[in-house]
């Protein structure tokens, strides 16, 4: 099959597989936009400036992030035929201990975090570095690394998210290369349909399904949109996969257009990421100078282009109606569903609108196979999940494991429990829209009916761990004063009810509440969520109804009973 | 904004889809607010009145309709912020650059210092929150920001406390 690749993407590749595995120590900076806020960006140019001066022939590239937020700025070393090895916590002044070790042909090994052997890319390369620094850990033995498993993460914090050729050479445009000139689009969405993929914005709801509902619709016209919204706050994994593999998002939206039958997509992103649109914009315009957006794509007569469009700050705007209002220049306020967009969305067309992680996980299904990838997760949620891990936990940072892992993994096993020794008392999940689950309950599966059962949501898959200290009807008021904030205005119930709940919780919280103040708070939540139009209001009251459930006791302490 | 630069940003938008928020941001970035003048010089060229480019600037709340100061310090109020002590980051700002305590959560709008040195505002979250509490002066993102050291921060923008 590679022997088919035009000769021009073939020349990329293997420009690219000799910067992964050069023949001169190749240093990389994790330059996501945490790493970078946290000293990556003066780490890169210091290590630039010394290069230039001591010896031009090492390479040195910029790389997205690893996902271990919490031992940013996270520096990698390869020496040809050695191990890639991970430093942690690096800062400026260990530059010049960095360049004296690697240009005597070692790692700064006080500095050293766990070395990596291998790498499976998934896509095709499994690239073995090299072996040697037996001292320094394995990747797998890291707790934090080992008990994850990388689908969507795979490449991230490895390639050079700002050159094509690395993404090309870890088999990156493979599964498009092969789908458009060897498998009917047909056979392309019976394969996401056959995965089990479900999307990963909120819903969970059959990504195969909906494709396959914008196909059959007949118009002249149609559209294929990126949610890359990403509106709840504590939730950053969209933002990681764009800023680490950019290219990624492009291959699973081309798979999309052709199974769908479109030439048009678009990516709706905030304004506050512009990390994330640039890399994004330079790799639209190195995939279009290759032949692989654009017109007649690999040489086919498939066409099919990307456009990006910003968002300007409104948490609303993440709804599918409310965006694409936003994107044909109106307020983005909800309207009803039907019409849903697969029948009438953007300027009225049909139109299929998947989350980011939602088309990152396309290629490797086509690569890999349906089956193999409703091996990985569990009944009825296939597949892994990226899920950030913050607030009160140790080991903070971006956590890919299998559907259905239990919360206690998540946060003890890899995240290592509480920060600063504190005991964990509950996470909330799913943000806004979510809940609070207590520490008794974290045995259960994040998957998207376990959570459902238990009041709160997956949602985009932000998991905010919080520890005793937290005040849980405080959380309960912080929710909602966002929601309060956020709502678009356009109905009573979330518009009204909202400032009610907050004027309610702020009253119990000042001490001046009552009783009969709770019985309030609940039945007004229940209306809120059984009466608002759209998701925003009909999920917003969750944050309270799961801690009156679950942490009942402190509000009683609040109120005079 | 001179008609000639309006017409270029114009220019970088040949499709209909994401124009309209894409030609504001573009003007904001060029200009730090939306003046106006801009918006009526926009409402004419595209033919779009007046009254739907001023819904859009006011229900965005990317855009400000009001001149900014000469540093602009954006605190994150999402929930791992709010979970690792933004609140505490913002009153001390607050307290900083002379502004009564809780205004910016109660106004939820951006407040300037009287000499423009300054406007304060808070923002739902940056996708930074591994490194909470987050604040961002300018283009400048910092992490893990403690009350203590907000100072040395604002120093480096020319902030000098009163007794200095
Ligand atoms: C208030 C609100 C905000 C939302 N924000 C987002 C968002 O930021 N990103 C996202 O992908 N989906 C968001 N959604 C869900 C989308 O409406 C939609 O269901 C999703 O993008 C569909 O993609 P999926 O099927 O791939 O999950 C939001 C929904 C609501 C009600
Ligand atoms: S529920 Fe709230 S956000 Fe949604 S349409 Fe109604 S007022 Fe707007
Ligand atoms: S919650 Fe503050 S950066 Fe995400």
């Amino acid at each position: 099959m590679k022997t088919e690749l035009p000769v021009g993407i073939i020349n990329r590749e293997n420009s690219g597989l000799k910067k992964l595995k050069p023949d001169i120590p190749r240093i990389t900076v994790g330059l996501a936009t945490c790493g970078a806020a946290v000293g990556g960006t003066a780490i890169y140019e210091r290590l630039r400036e010394s290069i230039q001066k001591r010896n031009p022939d090492l390479s040195l590239v910029p790389t997205g992030c690893i996902g271990y937020c919490r031992e940013e700025p996270i520096v990698t070393v390869a020496h040809p035929g050695k191990p890639l090895v991970l430093l942690n916590r690096v800062s400026v002044k260990d530059c010049d201990d960095i360049l004296n070790a690697v240009l005597s042909g070692t790692v700064p090994h006080d500095k050293a975090l766990c070395r990596i052997e291998e790498w499976d890319h998934l896509m095709g390369h499994n690239i073995t570095y090299g072996r040697g620094f037996d001292e320094i850990p394995l990747y797998d033995e890291i707790p934090f690394f080992g008990q994850q498993k990388k689908v969507i993460l795979r490449d991230a914090g490895i390639i050079n998210p700002e050159d094509i050729d690395e993404f090309l050479a870890v088999g990156g445009y493979s599964a498009a290369y092969n789908a458009l000139r060897n498998m009917e689009p047909d056979t392309v969405l019976e394969e996401v349909e056959k995965s089990g993929l479900r999307g990963r914005g909120g819903a969970g709801f059959p990504a195969g399904l909906k494709w396959r509902i914008t196909k059959e619709k007949k118009s002249d016209k149609k559209y294929i949109i990126c949610n890359a919204d990403e509106g709840d706050p504590g939730a950053y994994m969209n933002r990681n996969e764009m800023e680490s593999d950019p290219h990624m998002l492009i291959e699973g939206m081309i798979l999309g257009a052709y199974a769908i039958g479109t030439d048009e997509g678009l990516i709706y992103i905030r304004a506050e990421y512009p990390l994330a649109i640039r890399r994004l914009k330079h790799a639209i315009a190195e995939a279009r100078e290759l032949g692989i957006l654009g017109e007649n794509i690999f040489g086919t007569d498939f066409s099919f282009d990307i456009q990006i469009a910003t968002g300007a700050g409104a948490f609303v705007c993440g709804e599918s109606t409310a965006l694409v209002a936003s994107i044909e220049g109106r307020t983005g306020r909800p309207h009803p569903r039907p019409p849903r967009l697969t029948d009438s969305g953007l300027w009225g067309k049909p139109t299929d609108l998947n989350n980011v992680e939602t088309w990152c996980n396309v290629p490797v299904i086509i690569k890999n196979g349906s089956e193999w990838y409703r091996n990985i997760g569990a009944e009825k949620n296939s597949g892994t999940k990226v899920f950030s891990l913050v607030g009160d936990v140790e080991k903070v940072g971006l956590v890919e494991v299998p559907l259905g892992t239990t919360l206690k993994r998540i946060v003890f096993d890899i995240g290592n429990g509480g920060a600063d020794g504190k005991a964990v008392k509950a996470v909330q999940t799913g943000g806004p829209s979510g809940g609070c689950i207590p520490l008794r309950l974290f045995d259960t599966t994040v998957d998207f009916e376990s959570l459902n059962a238990i009041g709160s949501i997956m949602g985009s898959g932000g998991i905010v761990v919080m520890d005793e200290d937290t005040n849980m009807v405080d959380i309960a008021r912080y929710f909602i004063s966002f929601a309060t904030g956020e709502s678009c205005g356009k109905c009573i119930p979330c518009r009204e009810g909202l400032k009610h709940t907050l004027i309610l919780l702020n009253r119990i919280l000042a001490g001046k509440g009552t009783a009969e103040d709770l019985d309030t708070l609940k039945s007004l939540s229940e209306t809120i969520a059984a009466t608002s139009l759209c998701g925003l209001g009909q999920t917003a009251p969750n944050p309270v109804l799961t801690t009156l459930e679950y942490f009942r006791g402190e509000y009683d302490s609040l109120v005079k009973l | 904004m001179d008609e000639k630069t309006l017409d270029e940003i114009i220019s970088r938008y040949d499709s209909p889809s994401g124009r309209l928020l894409g030609i504001l941001s573009d003007i904001q970035n060029e200009e730090r607010y939306i003046p106006r003048e801009s918006l009526e010089m926009l409402s004419g060229k595209l033919n779009v009145h007046l009254s739907q480019l001023y819904s859009l600037v006011t229900f965005y709340s990317f855009f400000s309709l009001e001149p900014v100061g000469d540093h602009r310090i954006t605190v994150c109020m999402g929930t791992a912020c709010h979970v690792k002590g933004a609140g505490e980051i913002l009153r001390n700002l607050e307290e900083l650059l002379g502004f009564p305590v809780g205004i910016t959560e109660e106004k939820r709008e951006p407040v300037t210092t009287d000499d423009n040195a300054f406007t304060l505002e808070i923002a739902r979250c940056f996708g930074a929150c591994s490194i909470a509490p987050v604040l961002r002066v300018d283009n400048n993102l910092y992490g893990y920001a403690k009350p203590e050291a907000l100072p040395t921060i604002l120093k480096e923008y020319g902030w000098r406390r009163d007794e200095d």
